[in-house]
């Protein structure tokens, strides 16, 4: 608004700038990298093994597609510092769902008696 | 300390000397960014709740017994659909143009409701069937996550339909330009959460 002060002179901040070349790469491979792991799921081409690495992969690519093209991220965003809170929430995450999984597996494997269901009274 | 007192003669000094001037909510965006982080990080705790307890059926039923993977993907595809009208709310608003964006803002609402629609739909049948919450710890973990992501998506629905009015009333502001910028980013950040539950909830669910 004309009336706000801090308006006058250096107008408005900088926000990032989208284009509609960024939003249609960014949807089509979007479409494909979704469309590939429904079908291989679906449709059961290959083995279990094989397709869990498959889709896996295509889920950790389509989020780096989603964060370029559509959330405009790259190292130079906000001088650096969405990309510094980005690395620092990921080595988080990755610290977390590693340690749980790996804790929890072993707890599991170790500390569950085995069982057997003729024997339950 | 006594050197340091200010009399009333003096002329005050100020340690900062560049004072340079900020424009208004020129931290907004990062700010919000690292909000999304700290969002990030509640659904990365429900993911390895999810990761943990997942396979805890309590001779209940298992994915592979309850999840419609056809309407999965129709899901999927309303969301992936929001995310663009999205960008091309945004793309309208580089132009100028409040009622384009209004429009977009519209049509991305009118996914986001049907996405909504097909996961309460989804919600109402397990619950219907007896896989409630309370059936296994599967399903209070399934039902934590993706309930968690569907209630992000409703307040992201509700703040859109303010960020309209807003933009009825005020047009294309310095601030309003800000909000759907904000707004943006938590629609393409749903989106991004969303990718890890299809894939790890339902797909690797019905997989294993």
């Amino acid at each position: 608004m004309s009336a706000d002060p801090h308006a006058a002179g250096h107008d408005e901040i900088e926000l990032p700038h989208a284009s509609m070349r960024d939003y249609v790469i960014g949807f089509v491979l979007s479409v494909i990298l979704t469309a590939v792991p429904f079908w291989l799921v679906m449709e059961r081409p290959l083995p279990a093994g094989a397709t869990a690495a498959i889709i896996m992969a295509f889920a950790a690519v389509q989020i780096v597609v989603h964060m370029i093209f559509f959330l405009h991220m790259s190292p130079k965003a906000e001088g650096g510092w969405s990309i510094t809170s980005l690395t620092f929430t990921i080595i988080v995450v990755v610290i977390m769902l590693a340690g749980s999984l790996w804790v929890m597996h072993h707890l599991n494997t170790n500390m569950m008696p085995p069982h057997d269901v003729s024997q339950l009274p | 300390m006594s050197a340091n007192t200010v009399t009333a003669g003096d002329p005050v000094q100020f340690y900062d000397l560049d004072e340079h001037a900020h424009p208004e909510g020129h931290s907004t965006m990062l700010g919000f960014w690292i909000y999304l982080m700290s969002d990030c990080l509640i659904f990365a705790i429900l993911f390895a709740c999810f990761a943990v307890l997942g396979g805890n059926y309590a001779a209940g039923p298992a994915p592979k017994d309850l999840f419609d993977l056809p309407l999965v993907a129709l899901n999927t595809a309303m969301l992936l659909f929001s995310s663009i009208t999205y960008g091309f709310a945004v793309l309208q608003m580089q132009q100028g143009k409040v009622k384009g964006v209004q429009l977009w803002l519209a049509i991305t609402g009118l996914f986001g409701l049907a996405f909504l629609g097909i996961e309460l739909y989804e919600f109402h049948h397990l619950i219907e069937i007896g896989a409630t919450p309370q059936r296994s710890a599967f399903l209070s973990s399934f039902f934590t996550l993706v309930g968690t992501h569907g209630l992000h998506v409703t307040f992201g629905i509700v703040w859109l339909l303010v960020l309209m009015v807003q933009l009825g009333k005020h047009g294309l502001i310095a601030a309003n330009k800000r909000r759907v910028m904000c707004l943006s980013m938590f629609w393409h950040f749903l989106d991004v959460v969303w990718i890890g539950v299809f894939t790890i909830v339902y797909l690797m669910g019905v997989l294993r």
